[in-house]
């Protein structure tokens, strides 16, 4: 690692395919932002993504990297950081990717909570595919595939987290860049699963869940006159469930959160094994006496 | 006096069935004799009727045979299930006192030895060691030295402390003194033994020792018979060694997460069983063309669907070789015995590493829970090497990038193979993904990067042809005119089938192959061959037809898709058949 890393050099010489004034530019450039400022650099660090327009950000970002199938970046995380805990390790993934063909995974990887950051891009809408519903878009919105309303409750994604025991449960939104990104480096510096729901405007597919629409409903929950302790479960519970409003901000934590990886006794990178058998193998052996 | 002795016990899952038998194959094997154990079970926990069957003899037993010696009996059906391997000399153990054994009366010229196992068992200290009773009563029938079973008691009840050991064992003498005193037994069999050291394990128990010695330390899956015992038996074992065994919540995530381990630059493994390996196929194919080196172990069962879950099939051999969309290149291996599912599991490791692909591992269903004695030196620790293959770090990491310092992890190579640099690596940097890419692992649709990429991954398959020793394991007489081919756990059988046939002055030359893909090339021997039969387990002869395909020849076929593996006698009356040589025209 070294200290003079800048944000810029997590940039990869890829021109982004994301559409004019996509939302994903600005939660790509806070990704990369928290982690230079968390002391990473491209060869410590691990991206993975699945499909869709969030997949592709692994071609733009200059790290290790893995570009996956749709809605299981989650457990190639996982997989990643278990066998190389010195590795930073940061999924991202799509409100598709995340919530729908992928939400079995995201609930389990919340409740054994890696030490690793998730980041959602979350436009409410499949943009990649041309704009059908996605399982956070409202129940009235109108897409190809919803004519008249998609007829489904929108999923509650910190709600999931919540209830799947999540120990860092936050919310952004793309646009405001220093928050954003401040957010993110929150959740790398947590000890566990760091969850960040990023609202990402899709600017071409979606006409309600827009930049205007999230400047004027967005309340930071960290404004000192909103007064909010991360530390309270119930607190953070009434915010999640208040669908109302759109928070931003670090919404819940457990301080004391331990990883799964250190729970499990991985201290080590499983990159360094012996030349032949372990120097004691024929104890195994031995033990089917 | 039998050459060998074949003994069962049954009754209903949840009567401990599988531990009984298993205390008696140990303390044969302690004994120095050789053990082949084979499993009845099925797919419930409770209930139904399961069995645990162990041959054994001084000499080395390969199958299971059709004929059983002894027989505890904990319920009625467990003789209807065996009527036909009675003789007249078998003795029946049951428990009169048992309320489904209560008007049983031994069949045709069997003894019944009716022995209070319960009330013996309660004797000793607690009704639910009825079965160590039956087992000491066993050994009065047999002659065998009740102190070998003690030897396996402890082993067994140690963890619990001296006194259930010491309940264990008396609960044993109950057994045996009683069948002593209260029958005038003359029995033919004289378990003889030997000072040779033996151990006793099963294929899924070969494959995660295999595992371990071969350097795999992160191992994902998801729990499904016949496979799961390979995670149990890493569990608590490869954590020593500084690895993890993780439970998935499902087989897309335990296959993802052995890829992201495996790209970290961990040994990684999963194992699965044919459903599972359905819903790992999208994954394979993105293991492949991100040239990811995995293990995938399949332990087959009868499928399709969920089939049987406990009943042996080799049904999956093409799902292996061509499932997934698009074209990938992907090596598929398939020990033949348990100890080369260790020796294998050693080389899958080796072979995903070297040529960096996905390597299907595939035991079958009667080889991954099957018993067998080996000698502890046919797991050569010593002889495992391991072999990482082509590993860049900081001091080469300049010869494979570009004139802009970017690392290429799919250069294009004569031998098809890339560099590989481990995440932590300085200025190896990169990505990899399922799109088609370029050198770099960057995205394109660029036609002539595609067709070079494509034939860069097929190009691996002719090093390893080039490089490696995709050989057959032979058996039986070289010059005999029938040649039998087979793979997996049907060697066993055919080993002993081969000597059931030179009884009856057959000749035949027996090729086991381990290798599916790559595979040695048979058509000289089948030219050599007046007729060629393939054995396998499954209806289509997914191996016979790969065999044709290879040799631009007819074979005949020898199927069996009932659930159950082959026996040897059974198989070696296939032969004859299939040679025009039954023994009801003969006779």
């Amino acid at each position: 690692m070294s200290s003079d890393i800048r944000f810029t050099d997590f940039k990869s010489d890829k021109q982004p395919t994301w559409c004019p004034g996509c939302g994903d530019f600005g939660t790509m450039n806070g990704m990369m932002k928290a982690l230079a400022n968390t002391g990473n650099d491209p060869d410590n660090t691990f991206v993975v993504a699945g499909i869709g327009c969030s997949g592709k950000i692994g071609t733009y970002m200059h790290s290790y990297a893995l570009h996956g199938v749709h809605g299981r970046a989650l457990p190639v995380g996982t997989g990643v950081k278990m066998a190389n805990p010195d590795l930073e390790v940061m999924v991202a993934g799509g409100d598709g990717d995340g919530y729908s063909i992928g939400a079995g995974h995201f609930v389990h990887a919340v409740r054994r909570n890696v030490d690793m950051t998730y980041v959602v891009m979350d436009n409410r809408i499949y943009g990649l595919t041309k704009g059908q519903f996605s399982p956070t878009s409202r129940e009235d919105f109108e897409t190809s595939t919803s004519p008249d309303g998609t007829h489904q409750q929108p999923v509650n994604p910190l709600a999931l987290a919540l209830a799947a025991g999540g120990t860092f449960i936050a919310q952004s939104f793309s646009s405001d860049s220093q928050r954003h990104a401040e957010i993110v480096q929150e959740a790398i510096e947590h000890d566990g699963f760091g969850f960040v729901n990023v609202y990402s405007p899709c600017v071409t597919f979606n006409d309600v869940d827009t930049y205007d629409y999230f400047r004027d409903a967005i309340v930071d929950v960290g404004d000192e006159d909103f007064d909010h302790d991360p530390s309270d479960y119930d607190a953070a519970k009434d915010l999640i469930l208040d669908r109302d409003k759109e928070y931003q901000g670090v919404i819940y934590q457990d301080d004391s959160s331990v990883g799964f990886e250190e729970r499990e006794g991985v201290t080590e990178p499983m990159t360094d094994i012996p030349d032949g058998a372990p120097d004691d193998a024929m104890d195994l052996v031995r033990e089917f006496y | 006096m039998p050459e060998d002795l074949n003994w069962a016990v049954g009754g209903e899952a949840g009567d401990g069935i599988d531990s009984t038998g298993k205390i008696f194959a140990q303390a044969l094997s302690r004994a120095g004799r050789h053990v082949f154990t084979s499993k009845d079970f099925a797919s419930r926990i409770r209930g139904g009727y399961t069995a645990y069957k162990v041959r054994t003899s001084v000499d080395r037993v390969e199958s299971v045979v059709d004929r059983l010696d002894i027989l505890i009996a904990l319920t009625e059906r467990t003789v209807d299930e065996n009527l036909d391997e009675l003789h007249e000399d078998s003795i029946i153990i049951y428990d009169g006192e048992r309320t489904m054994m209560k008007d049983f009366e031994a069949p045709g010229e069997t003894t019944g030895l009716d022995v209070p196992l319960k009330a013996l068992a309660e004797d000793a200290g607690g009704a639910i060691m009825r079965n160590i009773v039956a087992l000491g009563a066993a050994c009065a029938v047999t002659g065998f030295n009740i102190e070998y079973l003690d030897e396996s008691l402890e082993k067994r009840f140690g963890d619990k402390g001296e006194a259930i050991v010491e309940n264990n064992k008396k609960a044993a003498r109950l057994g045996a003194e009683y069948v002593e005193e209260e029958f005038d037994l003359t029995t033919p069999y004289d378990l003889e033994t030997t000072d040779n050291d033996y151990v006793l394990l099963n294929g899924d128990e070969a494959i995660g020792m295999g595992a371990i010695a071969g350097g795999c330390r992160f191992y994902a899956g998801y729990p499904i018979t016949p496979a799961t015992d390979v995670m149990e038996y890493m569990k608590g074992r490869v954590e020593n060694y500084g690895g993890v065994v993780v439970q998935a919540e499902d087989e897309l995530s335990a296959i993802n997460m052995a890829l992201g381990a495996a790209r970290a630059g961990a040994r990684s493994m999963t194992a699965t069983s044919g459903p599972g390996i359905d819903l790992m196929t999208e994954t394979f194919g993105l293991i492949a063309t991100s040239e990811t080196p995995l293990v995938i172990c399949n332990v087959m069962r009868s499928g399709p669907s969920t089939g049987m879950p406990t009943k042996q099939e080799q049904g999956d051999l093409n799902a292996m070789l061509y499932g997934g969309h698009g074209e990938v290149p992907r090596f598929v291996l398939a020990p033949t015995t348990i100890a080369e599912c260790f020796h294998k599991t050693v080389e899958a490791f080796n072979l995903a590493e070297k040529y960096q692909l996905p390597v299907y591992l595939t035991a079958d269903l009667s080889l991954a829970v099957t018993e067998q004695t080996f000698e502890p030196d046919e797991f050569d620790m010593d002889a495992v090497e391991i072999d990482r293959g082509k590993v860049v770090d900081e001091d080469n990491i300049d010869e494979w990038t570009n004139e802009k310092g970017q690392f290429k992890p799919h250069a294009l190579t004569d031998d098809g193979i890339s560099p590989r640099s481990f995440p932590g690596t300085t200025d190896g940097a990169h990505m990899s993904t399922g799109l088609e890419h370029d050198e770099l692992g960057r995205r394109t649709e660029d036609t002539e990067m595609r067709v070079k990429q494509v034939e860069k991954r097929d190009r691996k398959v002719e090093t390893a042809r080039e490089r490696e020793d995709f050989d057959y394991r032979e058996f039986g007489n070289e010059d005999a005119d029938t040649l039998v081919i087979s793979w997996g756990s049907n060697e066993g059988p055919m080993l002993e089938a081969i000597d059931f046939l030179e009884e009856d002055d057959i000749d035949v030359r027996f090729l086991s192959v381990p290798y599916i893909f790559p595979r040695p090339d048979l058509s000289e021997e089948i030219e050599a061959a007046d007729e060629t039969i393939v054995v396998e387990c499954n209806a289509t002869g997914q191996f016979a037809d790969l065999v044709e395909h290879d040799a631009l020849s007819r074979v005949k076929r020898i199927n069996k898709y009932n659930g159950v593996r082959f026996n040897a006698d059974e198989l070696a009356e296939d032969i004859k058949a299939e040679l025009g040589e039954t023994t009801e025209v003969e006779a």
